[in-house]
This record gives structure tokens, C-alpha cells and sequence, in this order.
């Protein structure tokens, strides 16, 4: 809503220190967005008239103009705007003259003919904020005066404010003025209305078919319109607020509605056929609207329609093409009414309609504001139109479903200082709140203080005591509510989880990977080429792009994109993790009904393998406190079938491990082998980790020694290391797979693995002999699975 | 007289002996050469043993006393002279080693760097800690939520025509438009309510969505913070006391806060918030209120018995302007140039 300090000004003496009120309105919850100056004089610019204008052979794009700026000479100009005829009255900027924009006016002309000044539009004077051609000045005007002095235009300044959902009353003059009255102790009158005497009357007949979507309906019929251009003012007073002139009836209906916020229509009445009814439209009618559009309606569109039932205007949104007001209207019928918000908002959302009207009827308006904007809107209306005759008789229609003229609410004093913090009275508050028109009916006892508020009808948005109170902490002033910290009675600190998920994020960071956010929202096949299902996958309703409708079940899409954009931008040692929720479908049964979102972690290294994802897993499991299964029997896909491996603890899988499926890799075009490393974190943050219980540390020596076996290639590290230490017991307290070797001097299809043990016992040294016999155990134990002790 | 002719050429002798051991030190070559010397000096017929059974053959007390204190000066001050110079020896060994081991260490400059935190991330934590300070425990949702924690518990019935200003990003699941990508943290709020039960000091930071297009201050994935505080006898105060806290906590001591009017479906009074730096710019950085007795009933309070309020801001913004990034999409591209500044 744009509020012009002059135009405020015709409320109540607010002035016209823009700081102070731009200060005062935002701290009502009024936002000033801007505060633009708008009409600063040119200096300069005289009116003139044209005299005759020419075309030169030569110029295409402009023409010759010669004007008389008063002193009987003649002046030839350049223009490029053919809107102009001889006799009509323009600016012109005199030579020297600066421009708002900077430019200062010349005589250099072009084809070596010179121009003495420049005409002007309303926009280069900054007087309209769109150029229509050159600015035509009335024909009364003095040629040769200032064009500023002979507009009466004075410097003004325009408030540009951000008027929230609940405040319905602001967008109109009106109610940003009772606010700002309330607050600066300012007295606030509505704009006269129309003081003359009624007419013969003339009654429209209307009928109201849908009674809980109009309420109602005013319809009273004005005669003696001549229709043309505006008186400037109101012009001016449009233009700066936004909206373009069009006519002086439209003109002066859109001035109510910036005034009043109740928004009219002007209807021609010779072109309205035997009055009006209200009604939904019929599913797949049609009407041609103000703009040239065919609109096709539905059910819950709601229609003006004429007598013969014949759609002429979709109510609170557009009018109908069919009885537009035109220059040849010499009677109007005004339309004045109350529309149900939800309805209008449906309508305006679904045709894509979004008027200053539909806007306003859907925020809320005034259901009792109707009898004063057709009185005003008759008295702007009389400006233009000397014999303008409003006729008695007008329609008139209220239904039940009218809201009530005053909402009586409940107020308990206790409960606005239980919400606010101040000790405020019964009485402090029932005059704040009568300073913007909330009467005080009644007060119970005074122990138990509950007034009763009487809620004006402008004020569609208070309705419960909540919303009382809030214009309690308005009036009173947000600043002065004071500012406590509040003692906390619960203790600050990250939960054992969030601690766990920092600590392994300093894991990861201290490996040297990078975080990287990709966008969650994937291109369908992405998934496919991540060697992942699709079918598990959730799709956005209403994506932005169809190129991000899927919605991830792993990070690892995202990744390889990540990984393919660096590697194509030539960065090195790429090694990335991300830290975000995946979201696969869930059963059907899932309590909410939600998906079976998760916290994923993953960790990628372009030019990396499996043993460096198994560095990270090593670190992340240490830093948890509890490791897992290397299963490589079974590997999720799009992992390298043969150097990945699940990570299984008890039942639970916590995450996969190794790399990248080379065909992966080249559907992503990555030319490098990537480890990864992927975990589940909701299952992995959730398990606690172990309070380990301290052992005494041994005081006897330990005995060391290293066996090499010949292992076949079928058979696991992981298995040899296990039986080496079931097979070592409890004795064995350090078990390392210290070297592996193939090559040379070894039988076909197997390797060498070199293990260093240790044994220790806690309560003696151990003999020679139980060594040997330990050894031997484990000889065994590796022997059965096909290990064999090399010479 | 032939006795002390003797004692006098017996001292020479001896005096010649030392030096000519002394010297002998001094010119050894390495550790070897002097231990294979030392173990001369020390054979029973070294040159100045020999004079121990010389010694014998004195016949006065004295001679014998003085020669014997001669030999014994003689014998310390070569085993000085020999362990003297054996720690030189090692002494030069050791510098010699230290020489060779030489190494420049700028070859090793910047091997293995550790990762970079995204700025997202870095913002989030500080935030958490600042709150973590004031009291605050951290609750968490998912993102994916239904209708109802994001909108109707939220005091925007079906209805309501504030859902249309969210730009929500429907799913393909369940019920048409009853699954959607939350639009702001705040339906962690219901959850907080329904799980933990008041006293409720608590913030949840997190992943939010909207249906816009990216530009250089809006993504379609987002990040937000919220604060939700359920007590009793939490008043207006409170809140413009915890903003004023965080305020000067997170930005500085220079920094001040106020509360402007403004209108949330689920706060009320409702408020937005500006913090003004030192030079006196304000900056708007997000909203907050009283949370709305309707909220409260939805996530199983008794508004009667409590009070609370709530506060949410973008966290990306933050980032961003802390690090002075130009356009907000260049936080997203994972560009490894890009985040390994921070």
C-alpha cells in the first residue's frame, strides 16, 4: 500500500516529517519498505504551446515541433512522440534546464539542424510513473509560466508499506490513519461525502442467490456522467499511489477504494439489462472480462449477473466487458458490496486474477463502509460530472449472513499482562484500545477484571482475546514491553547424539574432507546412474524443474555430481562428504505415514580405493567406540562388486564400504577409482557407545612373534585373524596383520599373510612351554582353514 | 744422593710419560684409535705403570709418598684428557649425525590439510552454541513432514489463506497434498511440545523448502533456525530479552536488537526482528512472538497454565554475509575452489 504524506494528510495534521511518521508507522507494525520524494520541481519547464508540427525526409524515429513558450517567438524542437496536435499545451524543457535524470538540455539537434529544448513526458518530470507520450497540460493554462507552479504541484513523499494478512483495514487511507492517530495523538476525520441533494429515485432491482458469498449488495444508480480525464489531482494522487488514470468514474471508484479500502464498480446502467442477481456460475459458463479475456468458470466462481441472468461481471474480482463504462456512459450503476473473502480468494487464485479489488475483498473489508464510499465516491465523481444526479431508491441488499456491526471479545486485564510482562489497569488498557475505535461495554468485577471489547466492523481480523491483546502490545508499543532474559530451567547442552554426530564430523574434517551440500532434489535417472533403484524413490508433486522431481534416497547421486564437477574444473585430491537425510519411501504402515527418512553420512575420494575407506571407517568406528563386520558376500549396488563390503553389527546394517562401481564411475564420467564410504547415522548415532571398564595393566613380559601363512585367495584376512584370536585366547592381546605379499615363491591363486602376536598374561610370566603350546593352537586353528606356516 | 737422583730423574721420566700420553690423546684420530690407546695407557707395563715398581725399589718414605702422589696426578689427568675426549668424539659424531640429518622442512608444507566445514555448517554450530550458553537444548525433526505438524497444528487450517505464501513443494505420497517438504522448522515445534513437555527451552535447526526460483538471495533448499521457549510465566519481555541476549551473544557486544509488529498465523503478538550494528544500520533478520494459544492446545498444552514464544531466521543469510559470498547459489555448487576458502 502506497501512502502518499499529502493524501494522509486530508485524515488528520500528521505533518510532513517523513522520518517521524515512516518511525511511527513501522513501529505500529505498519513497515515502511521506502520512502520515495516524488514531484521535486524541474526547474525550467514552462508550458507551451504547438504551434504546427512537421516530418523531415530524413528522420524516421522523430518529427518537428514548433511551439510558443509565451513570447510570441518561435521555437523549433526535435520529439519523438507524435502524440501531440497544434493548440495542445506541453512542457517544455528550456535549454539549460537539468532533468530529474541528470541531463541537462542543449540545442544540439540532429541533422544539423538544432533544437531549442526538449518536450516532455510525465515520467521524465517525474510526475507519473508512466510515459504516455508528452504530458498534454490543461488548456487553461499560461504559456510561458512554470509547469510545477501551473500544476500545483509540490514536493510530496510516498510511503511504500508492507501491509500484513491481518490488518485488512490498512489497505485504505483510512485505517493507517486511525493507527497512526492512535499513536501520535492526532484526530482523525473521514473524507466528506457527497452533500447534494438525492435525486428522483431510480431503483435496480437486485437478488441475492448466494447469500453466505455476498452479503451485500448496494446498488444505486448515478446519472449526469460525462465521461473523460480526471481533475489532475485525482490524477496525480492515482499515479502516485500506482495506478494508472483511466476515467474520471473508474478513477474516482479507485480512489474510494485507496481512501476506504471498500472497493466498487461502475457499471453503465443503460447496459444492464432489467437489474441485478447474484449467483454462482454454472459449471463451464462463459464471460468476457474487462481485459478481453474469455474466462471459463466453475461452480464456485461467483457471478453478477443482469436480470435476464446473463453473466455481466465475476464478482469482486474483474467486470464484464458488456457493460464497461465508456465515453458515450451518461448513467452509472454503482456497485457497493461485501463478498465472502475465501470464495473471491479462490476465484482470483484459480483465473490467475489478482485485482486491487480481489486483494481487498480477500484480505476483508468493511461490511458497514458501504453507505459513506458510494456517498464519496458520488461527491469525486461530481468534480468532473457539475450535473451528476445521485438517485434516491438505491438497492440495498443485507443478508443474515452480514457479520454483526460490532463483535463483542472478552478481555481478561490479568491475562494481557500474563502474556505482555507490564501491570497494566483495566482503565490503561480499555483507553488504549478506544483511541482506535474498540469501545469498552462493560467491566465485571474488579478482582476478576474481564471487559468487554466491542470489536469495530473494520477490524475483521480480531476475534479472540489472543488477537486483543496484541493490539494492547501495539498501542502500548513493542519497545516499551521491556526486555528479560529468562532464567532457563532446563540445562544447555547437546544431547549424547548431537555430541556423537560433532564428533565424527571432526573425524571426517581432520581426514581432510571437504562438506559438500547437493541438492537433495534429484533428475529421474540420476539414481539409475548411481547404480541405485528408482522404484523406492518418492517424486515431487509440483517440482520447480523436471529436472529435480526425485526426491534422494542415498547422498551418493549427489556426490558423483559433486565428484564429476570438480573433476571436469581439474581440482585435485577431491575428497568430499556430506551429512543429510535421505528419504526412501516407507511401508505403508509407518505411524505417520511418512517416508523412511534417515541421516546418511558419506565420504567420497576421486583417485582413492577401498583401503583408505577403510582408514575412514577405522577412524569414525574408533571415534565411536564400537566396529563392525566386514561382510563382502553381500554389497549394496553401485558399489565395486568385488572391493566393497557391507558394515554389519548384530542384525543392523550401519553402512557400506570400499568403492565405487566402475560402471558408475563411467556413467558419471569419473576416469579414477572413488572410495567411499556410506553410513547410517540415525542407526549408528542411536547406538550408545560402551563405558569401557579399566583393566589392570599387566606387569609380566609379553612374548612376540610373527607368523607367515600361505593363504589361499578364497579365504578372508578377516577369517585368519579370527581364528588366530579365538584361537589364541585370552592370552593373546595384540593381533596385527603386519605385511601381505604376492608375488614370487608362492603357489598360484593365494597370497602371504604375515601376522604379529602377542601374548601377555596378566597374573604371570608365561612359559616357554605355554607359548609353544598357544602357537601351536593357532598353527592349527589356521591350518583348518587352509593357511598353511610358510619356511 | 744416587736416591735423589733417582726420585728427580724418576720425576722427569714420569712428567715425560704424561706428556707423551697427553699428546697422544690429543692426536688420536677417532673413538677407536683413542679406545685402542686407552687400553695401552692402561697396560701393567705402560710407560707410566712401569714406574709403579720403580717406586717399589725408593727407599725413603717421602720419595716414595711423593713419586706415588706424582703417578696418581699423572694417571687422573690422563683419565681426564681420555674422557674429555671422548665426549668430544661423541659430541662430534652427534653434530656430524644432526648435519647430515639435515631437512628442509618447506618440502612438507600443506601434504595433508584438514577438510573444510561448509559455511552452513560453521553458522549452524555457532548458533547452537550460543543457545546452548542461554539454556537452550537442540531438538530435531524430519523433513519430510505431513500436513498437519507444518500447517494445521501451526494454527493454518486448511483453509487458511496464509498456506498459499509458503510456496510448498508437495509429494507423490500418500493422500494428495498431505505429504510435503516442510516449509519451516516450525513444525519441529509440535513435536518438541507433544515429546518433551514444558519447561521447553529449545532450538531446532535444519533443512527447509520452498517452491522458488534460485537467485542470487533465494535457494529452494534452505536452512533455518528456530527457538521455542514454554514456561510458566513467559511473557513478551522474555522474548525481546532472549533476542537482546542472542543478539549481543552471536554478533557482539555493539550490536542492539528491537521488535516490530508483524503478523505469523502462529505467534501472537507477533513480531519481526532487527538488530542494529554499530553504525546504526538496522538489518532485518527474522520473526518471532508469543506462540498462539492455538499452537499450544495443538502440541497438548494448556495455554491457561502455560506461555511461550517462538523465533526463527534463515541461517544461509547468515553465512552468507559473514563470509561476504555474493550470490547464495555459489554456496551450493560444491565446488571444492569454493568451499576449501573457509
Amino acid at each position: 500500500m502506497k501512502i502518499l504524506n499529502s493524501w494522509l494528510n486530508d485524515f488528520g495534521s500528521f505533518g510532513t516529517d517523513a522520518e517521524k511518521l515512516a518511525e511511527a508507522m513501522t513501529s505500529l507494525g505498519l513497515a515502511v519498505e521506502s520512502v520515495t520524494t516524488v514531484g521535486t520541481p524541474v526547474k525550467g519547464v514552462v508550458v507551451a504551446k504547438v504551434l504546427r508540427t512537421e516530418r523531415h525526409p530524413d528522420a524516421e524515429k522523430v518529427h518537428r515541433v514548433y511551439v510558443d513558450a509565451g513570447d510570441g517567438k518561435e521555437l523549433h524542437v526535435w520529439c519523438g512522440a507524435f502524440n501531440m496536435k497544434s493548440g495542445d499545451l506541453i512542457p517544455l524543457a528550456t535549454l539549460g534546464t537539468t532533468m530529474p535524470d541528470g541531463r541537462v538540455i542543449t540545442a544540439r539537434g540532429i541533422l544539423g539542424i538544432e533544437s531549442h529544448g526538449m518536450l516532455c513526458s510525465g515520467t521524465e518530470l517525474g510526475l507519473t510513473a508512466d510515459a504516455d507520450g508528452i504530458l498534454i497540460l490543461p488548456n487553461n493554462f499560461k504559456l510561458g509560466t512554470d509547469v510545477f507552479k501551473a500544476l500545483g504541484i509540490e514536493q510530496d513523499r510516498v510511503f511504500d508499506l508492507d501491509v500484513t494478512r491481518n490488518r485488512p483495514d490498512c489497505n485504505g487511507y483510512l485505517g493507517v490513519a486511525r493507527d497512526l492517530g492512535a499513536r501520535l495523538g492526532v484526530k482523525v476525520a473521514v473524507p466528506s461525502g457527497d452533500k447534494a441533494k438525492k435525486g428522483l429515485a431510480r431503483t435496480l432491482k437486485v437478488t441475492i442467490a448466494d447469500k453466505k458469498r455476498c452479503a451485500r449488495y448496494n446498488m444505486t444508480v448515478m446519472s449526469g456522467v460525462e465521461v473523460g480525464d480526471s481533475p489532475s489531482w485525482i490524477a496525480r494522487r492515482l499515479a502516485n499511489c500506482g495506478m494508472r488514470p483511466i476515467n474520471n468514474v473508474v478513477d474516482a471508484s479507485n480512489l474510494v477504494m485507496l481512501e476506504l479500502n471498500q472497493p466498487t464498480h461502475a457499471f453503465d446502467a443503460d447496459k444492464v439489462n432489467n437489474g441485478f442477481k447474484i449467483r454462482c456460475a454454472r459449471a463451464g459458463e462463459t464471460l468476457l472480462t474487462l481485459d478481453g479475456q474469455v474466462r471459463t468458470l466453475q461452480t464456485d466462481d461467483l457471478l453478477i449477473c443482469d436480470g435476464k441472468d446473463n453473466a455481466i461481471g465475476l464478482a469482486g474480482v474483474m467486470g464484464g466487458a458488456s457493460t464497461e463504462i465508456s465515453k458515450q456512459t451518461k448513467t452509472v450503476a454503482l456497485e457497493t458490496a461485501w463478498f465472502e473473502s475465501s470464495g473471491v480468494a479462490k476465484t482470483a487464485t484459480r483465473l490467475g486474477l489478482k485485482s486491487e479489488a480481489s486483494m481487498r475483498f480477500e484480505r476483508g473489508v468493511d461490511p458497514y463502509g458501504v453507505d459513506h464510499a458510494v456517498s464519496r465516491f458520488a461527491a469525486l465523481l461530481r468534480e468532473s460530472c457539475p450535473n451528476l444526479v445521485v438517485h434516491g431508491g438505491a438497492a440495498d441488499v443485507k443478508e443474515k449472513t452480514l457479520p454483526p456491526k460490532q463483535k463483542v471479545v472478552a478481555l481478561r486485564v490479568a491475562q494481557v499482562n500474563r502474556i505482555l510482562g507490564p501491570k497494566l489497569s483495566a482503565k490503561a488498557i480499555s483507553a488504549m484500545l478506544a483511541k482506535i475505535g474498540f469501545v469498552t461495554k462493560s467491566t465485571s468485577s474488579a478482582k476478576l477484571a474481564t471487559l468487554k471489547i466491542a470489536v469495530p466492523s473494520w477490524r475483521p481480523d480480531c476475534e479472540t482475546e489472543i488477537d486483543l491483546v496484541e493490539e494492547v502490545a501495539r498501542h502500548y508499543g513493542y519497545e516499551n514491553l521491556g526486555k528479560i532474559v529468562p532464567q532457563s530451567t532446563m540445562h544447555g547442552r547437546l544431547s549424547p547424539l548431537q555430541q556423537r554426530r560433532r564428533d565424527i564430523r571432526e573425524v571426517v574434517l581432520s581426514m581432510g574432507l571437504s562438506e559438500a551440500m547437493p541438492n537433495p532434489f534429484l533428475a529421474p535417472g540420476d539414481l539409475v546412474k548411481a547404480g541405485l533403484p528408482e522404484d523406492n524413490a518418492i517424486r515431487l508433486a509440483n517440482p520447480l524443474v523436471y529436472e529435480e522431481s526425485v526426491l534422494r534416497t542415498s547422498l551418493r547421486p549427489g556426490l558423483l555430481k559433486a565428484v564429476s564437477f570438480n573433476i571436469s574444473h581439474r581440482a585435485s585430491k577431491i575428497s568430499l562428504f556430506e551429512l543429510g537425510h535421505v528419504y526412501p519411501s516407507g511401508s505403508e504402515n509407518s505411524p505417520e505415514g511418512l517416508p523412511d527418512e534417515y541421516e546418511s553420512l558419506c565420504l567420497f575420494a576421486a583417485g582413492e580405493t577401498s583401503s583408505l575407506a577403510l582408514d575412514w571407517w577405522s577412524q569414525i568406528s574408533s571415534v565411536m567406540g564400537f566396529g563392525a563386520q566386514l561382510d563382502q558376500s553381500s554389497v549394496e549396488p553401485g558399489y565395486h562388486p568385488k572391493r566393497s563390503a557391507t558394515l554389519r553389527r548384530g542384525k543392523q546394517v550401519l553402512g557400506c564400504v570400499g568403492e565405487i562401481d566402475p560402471r558408475v564411475l563411467a556413467q558419471n564420467q569419473i576416469n579414477t577409482s572413488v572410495a567411499c564410504l556410506e553410513l547410517n547415522l540415525s542407526v549408528l548415532l542411536a547406538e550408545s557407545p560402551r563405558i569401557a571398564t579399566a583393566k589392570a595393566v599387566s606387569r609380566f613380559p609379553r612374548s612376540d612373534f610373527d607368523l607367515a601363512f600361505t593363504v589361499p585367495n578364497s579365504q578372508s584376512a578377516g577369517a585368519v585373524m579370527k581364528a588366530l584370536r579365538q584361537a589364541g585366547g585370552s592370552e593373546l592381546v595384540d593381533l596385527e596383520l603386519f605385511d601381505v605379499y604376492r608375488g614370487a615363491g608362492l603357489p598360484d591363486n593365494s597370497r602371504s599373510l604375515t601376522f604379529r602376536l602377542c601374548l601377555q598374561a596378566s597374573d604371570r610370566t608365561l612359559t616357554d612351554a605355554e607359548v609353544t603350546a598357544i602357537r601351536q593352537k593357532c598353527l592349527d586353528a589356521a591350518a583348518k582353514l587352509g593357511a598353511l606356516l610358510r619356511n | 744422593m744416587a736416591d735423589q737422583n733417582s726420585v728427580e730423574s724418576m720425576s722427569l721420566a714420569i712428567n715425560a710419560a704424561k706428556e707423551s700420553a697427553m699428546s697422544a690423546i690429543k692426536n688420536t684420530a677417532d673413538l677407536a684409535g683413542l679406545r685402542a690407546l686407552s687400553a695401552d695407557l692402561n697396560k701393567k707395563d705402560s710407560p707410566l705403570n712401569s714406574f709403579k715398581s720403580e717406586m717399589g725399589k725408593l727407599s725413603s718414605v717421602d720419595d716414595k709418598r711423593s713419586i706415588g702422589q706424582l703417578l696418581n696426578a699423572a694417571a687422573g689427568e690422563i683419565a681426564a684428557a681420555l674422557e674429555t675426549r671422548t665426549r668430544e668424539f661423541a659430541d662430534n659424531e652427534i653434530a656430524a649425525r644432526i648435519e647430515q640429518e639435515s631437512l628442509d622442512l618447506t618440502e612438507f608444507l600443506v601434504q595433508r590439510r584438514r577438510g573444510h566445514s561448509h559455511i552452513v555448517t560453521q553458522a549452524t554450530q555457532r548458533l547452537e552454541d550460543v543457545f546452548i550458553g542461554l539454556g537452550f537444548q537442540i531438538a530435531e525433526g524430519p523433513e519430510v513432514e505431513t500436513d498437519f505438524h507444518n500447517f494445521e497444528a501451526l494454527n493454518m487450517p486448511k483453509s487458511h489463506p496464509a498456506r498459499s505464501e509458503f510456496d510448498t513443494m508437495f509429494l507423490e505420497y500418500g493422500e494428495p497434498n498431505s505429504v510435503l517438504l516442510r516449509t519451516h522448522t516450525s513444525p519441529v515445534q509440535i513435536r518438541v511440545m507433544k515429546s518433551w513437555k514444558p519447561p521447553i527451552y529449545a532450538i531446532m535447526p535444519g533443512r527447509v523448502f520452498r517452491r522458488d526460483t534460485p537467485d542470487a538471495t533465494h535457494m529452494p533448499v534452505f536452512h533455518q533456525i528456530e527457538g521455542l521457549v514454554i514456561d510458566r510465566g513467559i511473557t513478551f519481555a522474555h522474548l525481546a530479552g532472549t533476542i537482546e541476549a542472542f543478539t549481543k551473544a552471536f554478533f557482539g557486544n555493539e550490536f542492539t536488537s528491537r521488535l516490530r509488529p508483524s503478523f505469523f498465523p502462529f505467534t501472537e503478538p507477533s513480531a519481526e526482528f532487527d538488530i542494529r550494528r554499530a553504525d546504526g544500520e538496522w538489518i532485518e533478520l527474522g520473526g518471532c512472538g508469543m506462540v498462539h494459544p492455538n499452537v499450544l492446545i495443538s502440541g497438548g498444552i494448556d495455554p491457561e497454565e502455560f506461555s511461550g514464544f517462538a523465533f526463527g531466521f534463515g541461517i544461509d543469510r547468515m553465512a552468507k554475509e559473514r563470509h561476504k559470498v555474493e550470490d547464495i547459489r555459489e554456496m551450493y555448487t560444491n565446488d571444492l575452489r569454493f568451499l576449501r576458502q573457509f
